[in-house]
């Protein structure tokens, strides 16, 4: 092992071989002489690093004593204020930092000023000599042929057979992962529908006031709930497929296709608020463009267009809702949506 | 055992060490260990950071345990927080919002926890990259390359298990979209987001389902690979940088006791101490803001961590159509239609499959093309493996444009362009910024390479201005010394190896694909100078006789 920091840099063990120069490069010089810092030669400069590490490791101390203060004294039992507590939180941070950096920068500057700062060399070692990977092999040789896995057959086929079918129960186990204890098939239906059906009443989202149909401003958007939704069991599985957007604009700006005539209530439409992306509410609507715009990955739909994409990465218009006006005067639903709403599936078809 | 001359301490402390040693033999671990050199670098820190911040995560990970309830179960909210009393909402989120309001120090250690997470990926991302740019997966490390690997992806395991937990309501669109995502692989991709959530999104379990991933699977693997990590770094011995002194054979540095222990050790205290800083006084996810998770609102300009940006990115970057063509095919079967949204599939598939494939096969690819086998210790400078560093380049450009695409909608607004043209600029990006990072980076790196070259040849600039007798000026430059000389020639210069022909003295297709990769990767380079191309130059006394005669025979 050579120690660069006695003697010169050409007796360190470190010097390049001739074959290198017949290869015609540079030889290597050595490590570069070592250069002894401040505080190798100024016993008053190790001194003053001396009383910085210490200076450094009382800082600690005072943030370690802060950080009591943050706790104790500025928080307390019971109730506090939301100004209280994010003063509480900044010295908690500083007083932690300050009695953490403490330690670390002073254990640092102890290490850089005053601890040796020679470089060592050490040698590297093989992984492993050829003769322990011999010996390796031969006892691994010994190991199977002791087994006799190789003469008999039977056992290892057999053996690997079993080996393979075992862990197929473990996955199996995994089955009922899914708690509604019902058919793929059933599940599959499931998916397809929502709370609306045939005279489900459009409501607000969250009062769940229901919505007349003279409430609805040219222009206007609302965040639409089916009536009773509170009620249903799994309320959140069923708010997350029957959301709707209600908009109105005017029935001659927008192009309906055949069978879709008569979906609308003299301009006002209702669109499932799921996008067909991958599922994120589509919570913007730009009046004058008559734009929906997903705000996760910007899909955007033409509402004078049956909500067809226009841009983004949605690969399908927004479901429709079918509405129509009660004998009250309230905005209901003809039937359920006619194809499943979010995000494609395999199934969906 | 009766030994005839036992060692008899005469310290208590020594008493303490003979004791342990005599029965678990710790004097072999302090002779392998005590004064095991390590080299020392800056860059070799961010390993270290990535070590400590998870440290970090495990100690205000284990305290947030104790109080957070990871349910579904529906409470009414009614802590210290008002606006949000009397809202109904799951004990997960309640209980998130107890940790934070009425836990003395529960809000920091939230965000120690949180910060901790951000800085845990970002400091193995960068870590790798320095492992990679400075060649440092080339055998024997290869392995450990890969381990690595994996830990980065357990990294972004663990947050965005994490992540999902609080159940509020930017978290829940984030398990939205994997909803979205899962649903759109082809026949599994129905159930298996029913297995997911127990049945329809969002249900009542998948919260405590990705607790148990959280705080038991994902740290377990974690620390398994770590320490395999570790051990493979001891194994190995460290890598370091070349210079004078320094070869393939040996490693330069300071012994672990004291200087590297301190400095390592006291290193950990200073990453605590910027966390705990950063914690304090940065806000960092703010359920109380976004409220509960509720299926029907969401908030505008929502982002994901960074870490999950790319993937969420790529989404964004993905057209649902090119002109009238949709990328969901409806696919007829005899049984019926099926739908394979190849608008979400390849988004989420593609392009961080390639990416992770790439950066893991990376260490094969290289020994393939330069059919170099041999044993690295000594590190590249990234300079002198332009190929390399330009296909790295490539890779984080590759990335990052997907990254900004995650913003794509805070870019718009807040540099007032349309959303749409973010949107096209950056799918240009995705496919040309990689060949044109690729292209610049080893320009750049054969720049500095010439650059190298002249410096030895030349000398550097002395800054001294000389008057010749005739009155011309000129600057003299002065030589280099001869450790400055030995950094910048010694490096490992890789040449283009034409395909060769095999035993039978055939030359095989995939031996020709290899030489015409080699020959991309190796075409241009800048040689090293030799002994006698400086004698050359100090024989030609002008510099630029020399450079002009030597141009050739530099590039090739």
């Amino acid at each position: 092992m050579g120690d660069h920091s006695h003697g010169s840099p050409e007796e360190s063990g470190t010097v390049a071989k001739a074959d290198d120069v017949a290869q015609d490069r540079f030889p290597d010089p050595g490590l570069p002489p070592h250069r002894p810092r401040l505080a190798d030669r100024d016993p008053r400069a190790a001194k003053r690093h001396e009383r910085q590490v210490a200076l450094l490791f009382t800082i600690s101390i005072i943030g370690t004593l802060f950080f009591f203060v943050a706790y104790f004294v500025l928080g307390h039992l019971g109730e506090m204020t939301f100004a209280e507590l994010r003063v509480q939180n900044a010295a908690l941070g500083l007083g932690t930092a300050f009695a953490m950096l403490g330690i670390g920068v002073g254990i640092v500057h102890w290490a850089k000023t005053l601890m040796p700062d020679h470089e060592l060399v050490e040698q590297r070692h093989e992984i492993s000599s050829e003769k322990d990977r011999q010996d390796a092999v031969d006892i691994i040789d010994t190991v199977i042929e002791e087994t006799g896995i190789k003469r008999r057959p039977l056992i290892r086929n057999t053996l690997i057979g079993a080996i393979a079918l075992a862990p197929i129960p473990a996955i199996f186990m995994f089955r009922d992962l899914d708690r509604t204890g019902k058919t793929a098939h059933q599940m599959i239906e499931q998916m397809r529908h929502t709370l609306w059906d045939t005279g489900v009443r459009l409501t607000r989202d969250p009062s769940g006031t229901p919505i007349k149909a003279s409430d609805v401003q040219l222009g206007s958007a609302f965040h639409v709930i089916p009536e009773g939704l509170e009620n249903a069991e799994n309320m959140l599985n069923e708010k997350a497929k029957a959301v709707v957007l209600l908009m109105r604009m005017d029935p001659q700006e927008m192009n309906i296709s055949a069978g879709r005539e008569d979906w609308h209530v003299d301009g006002i439409v209702a669109y499932s608020k799921i996008c067909t992306h991958v599922g994120c509410p589509i919570a913007l609507y730009e009046q004058h463009t008559h734009h929906l715009l997903c705000p996760c990955h910007q899909s955007t739909f033409d509402l004078a267009n049956e909500c067809k994409v226009v841009f983004g990465p949605a690969g399908h218009a927004l479901p429709q809702l079918p509405i129509t006006v009660d004998a009250d005067g309230y905005l209901v639903a003809q039937s359920d949506f006619h194809e499943p709403v979010g995000p494609s599936y395999w199934e969906r078809g | 055992m009766a030994t005839t001359n036992e060692y008899t301490p005469s310290t208590t402390t020594g008493r303490l060490a003979n004791f342990v040693d005599s029965r678990v033999g710790a004097s072999g671990m302090v002779k392998e260990f005590g004064r095991k050199v390590f080299p020392d670098h800056w860059s070799f820190m961010f390993g270290e950071v990535a070590l400590y911040t998870f440290v970090l995560l495990l100690l205000s990970g284990t305290f947030l345990t104790f109080f957070f309830d990871p349910s579904m179960t529906h409470v009414t909210y009614n802590g210290s927080y008002v606006p949000l009393k009397g809202i109904g909402m799951s004990a997960a989120m309640a209980s998130t919002m107890d940790i934070s309001f009425d836990v003395r120090g529960g809000l920091f250690m939230r965000q120690v926890h949180h910060w901790s997470a951000l800085l845990f990926v970002a400091s193995l991302s960068v870590h790798m990259l320095r492992v990679f740019f400075t060649g440092a997966f080339r055998r024997p490390r290869e392995l450990n390359w890969v381990v690595g690997g994996v830990l980065l992806i357990m990294g972004l395991a663990a947050g965005f298990t994490g992540y999902s937990l609080p159940d509020d309501l930017l978290s829940g669109n984030g398990l939205r979209i994997i909803d979205g995502v899962m649903k759109a692989l082809p026949i599994v991709g129905t159930y298996l987001s029913m297995f997911f959530f127990g049945g329809e999104f969002p249900g009542v379990h998948v919260i405590p389902r990705l607790y148990s991933l959280h705080i038991m699977i994902v740290p377990a693997v974690i620390i398994l690979l770590l320490v395999i990590h570790l051990f493979m770094v001891v194994t190995h011995k460290h890598t370091q940088y070349p210079g004078p002194g320094r070869t393939n054979d040996n490693v330069v540095g300071f012994p672990v006791g004291p200087v590297y222990a301190a400095k390592a050790g006291g290193f950990f205290f200073i990453v605590f101490g910027i966390v705990a800083f950063i914690s304090g006084l940065f806000q960092i996810n703010p359920i109380w803001n976004y409220g509960p998770y509720d299926p029907s609102p969401v908030s505008a300009g929502t982002q994901p961590d960074w870490y999950i940006g790319f993937v969420d990115g790529a989404l964004r970057l993905m057209p649902g159509y090119l002109g009238n063509f949709s990328f969901e095919w409806i696919i007829p079967f005899p049984w019926g239609d099926n739908t394979l949204v190849l608008s979400v599939l390849l988004p989420a598939l593609v392009p961080a499959g390639a990416l992770f494939m790439v950066m893991f096969a990376w260490p094969w690819i290289e020994r393939w093309v330069t059919k170099d086998n041999r044993e690295h210790h000594l590190l590249d400078r990234p300079r002198n493996a332009p190929f390399r560093t330009a296909m790295g380049a490539a890779g984080v450009v590759f990335y990052s444009v997907m990254w900004a695409a995650a913003s794509s909608d805070l870019i718009a607004t807040h540099f007032h362009v349309a959303l749409n043209d973010v949107a096209y600029w950056l799918r240009i990006l995705f496919f040309l910024g990689p060949i044109f990072a690729f292209w610049i980076t080893r320009r750049i790196c054969l720049s500095l390479q010439r650059k190298d070259r002249e410096i030895v040849l030349h000398g550097r600039e002395a800054g001294i201005i000389q008057m010749s007798p005739e009155g011309g000026f000129s600057e003299k430059h002065e030589e280099v010394d001869v450790y400055k000389r030995f950094l910048l020639t010694s490096y490992n210069d890789n040449k283009y190896i034409p395909a060769q022909p095999d035993a039978a003295g055939h030359v095989s297709g995939t031996e020709k694909r290899r030489a015409a990769l080699s020959k991309f990767f190796f075409e241009d380079r800048v040689a090293p100078v030799t002994p006698s191309e400086l004698e050359a130059a100090h024989a030609a006394h002008g510099h630029h006789e020399v450079e002009g005669e030597k141009q050739d025979s530099i590039e090739k």
